[in-house]
């Protein structure tokens, strides 16, 4: 993957700045295939295994639904949306490895803009991948409990998942300044998501170690409020905490690459 | 001969050495099956209550499938390892130094069983200390090891297969999916009888299903399909063997396949 060596011409205004590193984030994400598609067929193909191999698991009692692929695309979403941090954190590690990031200090660009506009790329494809995961799952009998509002619903949180991770993926590569340490992303994110309560509900979870840790793993939460609009309709509280995690973490994760980005461009 | 050995016992040196000043790329090939081994029997262990499920116990159940992927896993990455060898150049000078090139992937061979063996025992030790049960015997367990080692040796060879071919870290996505694939295509979280659908196809199709329900045979003092296990594993062994042969016979034509550069004369 060539990076782009020529600085965009810059505007000073606050929203030329925006559409111009925007612009150029979308047109380098997409020219990805070779990442963005592995990334949207493995969660698809995990989703087809999980949905056969679990479904022993809908005939434990109190199991919230029949559908075993109901329950788990909630948890597909979230996976999907975890590649949006090796894609953004990617683009921006190799932004700062080869110099543009540098070079772009000396424009009128502001720090800030640099960061959040390099989430653009990422939200176009995080989007229509999460709409692709969610009529694969339509067409294999998937029923949204919520209801249409609810279909909506789920894929503004999506989005926002996608938000997050892409916000985390930038703030790694901000922080470590390297394409190895943002890949290393997927790992463990792949472990947080088996150790939450991505294959079972929480409650029914056996081993109280396990529940323990699934309590403390903030991706629960997140495949929770998914799933609930999936498998119980309207939960403010599923909601709310799923929600609240997400917004936190961009916050958190944005707030963080602006800090640290200057400091690991001085190092390098 | 002597000097094959020399080249073996060299470049198993060398990975080995470079694993003790640098030991942060061992870690993934066993962090990944203790996570999944955690994820896999802490949420799904109720499933050994439903009706079907007649395993004496669930964790051990999952242990024979976290058993064999930290034996495949240490194949993939040592794959991945070759393909960086090649891609930076080291591999072709081994190629100049080595009279049968073979020699060269018999100590990547040698580091991966020896790093494989060790996943073995660090997985098991975890599994021992955390109260799995075992019925089997020793000789029943010997005959499990035997066979994620086979695993073992039939996934470098598929990796080291790919990596001659392509001979770029970007194939390392061609070794680690196939692989993951497959494993998730066996009676991972359930046995066979209690799949359904196309996942029941895909995995009594699988090579790897015989190996996975006889290690649970040997787990329970029941063998079952023992002949056939080896058979099929062995049968891995030999076709990846070929695999790695002919992978090796391309990448010494270099880069142009051996073939003329000269272009041909148009016809007038």
């Amino acid at each position: 993957m060539s990076t782009s060596v020529a600085v965009p011409r810059v505007s000073s205004s606050v929203a030329g700045q925006v559409r111009t590193i925007a612009r150029r984030s979308i047109a380098r994400t997409l020219r990805q295939p070779a990442v963005i598609i592995p990334n949207m067929l493995f969660p698809l193909f995990m989703l087809a295994v999980l949905s056969k191999a679990g479904n022993q698991a809908t005939k434990i009692p109190g199991f919230p639904t029949k559908s075993y692929i109901t329950f788990v695309l909630g948890a597909t979403l979230v996976q999907g949306a975890t590649s949006a941090a090796t894609l953004a954190g990617g683009l921006l590690a190799e932004d700062i490895e080869g110099g543009f990031m540098n070079r772009m200090l000396l424009t009128p660009a502001s720090k800030s803009v640099l960061i959040i506009a390099q989430l653009a790329g990422v939200l176009i494809v995080g989007f229509l991948q999460s709409i692709i995961f969610l009529l694969v799952g339509l067409a294999f009998g998937v029923t949204v409990k919520a209801g249409v509002g609810g279909a909506l619903v789920l894929l503004a949180i999506a989005l926002l998942l996608v938000l997050l991770f892409g916000s985390i993926g930038l703030f790694t590569a901000a922080a470590a300044g390297s394409l190895a340490q943002v890949q290393a992303l997927t790992g463990l994110f792949i472990a947080l998501m088996f150790l939450s309560s991505m294959l079972m509900p929480r409650n029914l979870i056996k081993h109280e170690w396990f529940k323990t840790i699934a309590t403390y793993n903030p991706f629960s939460y997140l495949v929770e409020a998914t799933r609930s609009l999936l498998v119980t309709g309207w939960d403010g509280q599923a909601l709310a905490l799923g929600i609240g995690i997400a917004t936190g973490g961009v916050i958190l994760a944005l707030f963080g690459a602006v800090i640290v980005l200057q400091r690991t461009l001085e190092r390098t | 001969m002597t000097r094959s050995l020399g080249v073996t016992l060299g470049v198993a040196r060398r990975s080995a050495g470079k694993l003790a000043r640098n030991p942060g790329p061992a870690l993934p090939p066993l962090l990944i099956p203790l996570f999944m081994f955690a994820a896999v029997s802490g949420a799904l262990s109720r499933v050994s209550g439903t009706k079907g499920f007649t395993y004496y116990n669930y964790t051990a159940f999952a242990f024979v499938f976290v058993l064999y992927m930290a034996a495949m896993f240490v194949g993939v990455f040592t794959g991945i390892e070759i393909a960086g060898d090649y891609a930076t150049g080291i591999g072709a000078r081994l190629m100049l130094a080595a009279p049968r090139r073979l020699a060269i992937i018999g100590g990547y061979l040698l580091t991966s069983f020896v790093r494989a063996a060790f996943s073995l025992a660090v997985v098991w030790a975890v599994a021992l200390v955390t109260g799995m049960p075992v019925r089997g015997g020793p000789i029943d367990i010997a005959g499990l090891i035997a066979l994620a080692l086979m695993l073992n040796v039939a996934t470098t060879l598929y990796g080291a297969g790919v990596a001659l071919r392509l001979q770029s870290v970007g194939g390392g996505v061609l070794i680690f999916i196939p692989v993951f694939m497959v494993m998730f295509l066996t009676p991972a979280f359930v046995p066979r009888h209690l799949l359904t659908g196309w996942l029941n196809t895909a995995t009594s199709l699988n090579p790897l299903t015989p190996a996975m329900e006889s290690g649970r045979g040997f787990m329970a003092d029941a063998p079952f399909h023992v002949v056939l296990a080896f058979a099929a594993n062995a049968g891995l062994v030999l076709l990846f063997l070929v695999w790695t042969i002919t992978g090796m016979h391309k990448a010494e034509r270099g880069p142009g396949g051996g073939r003329s550069r000269r272009p041909r004369r148009s016809k007038r």
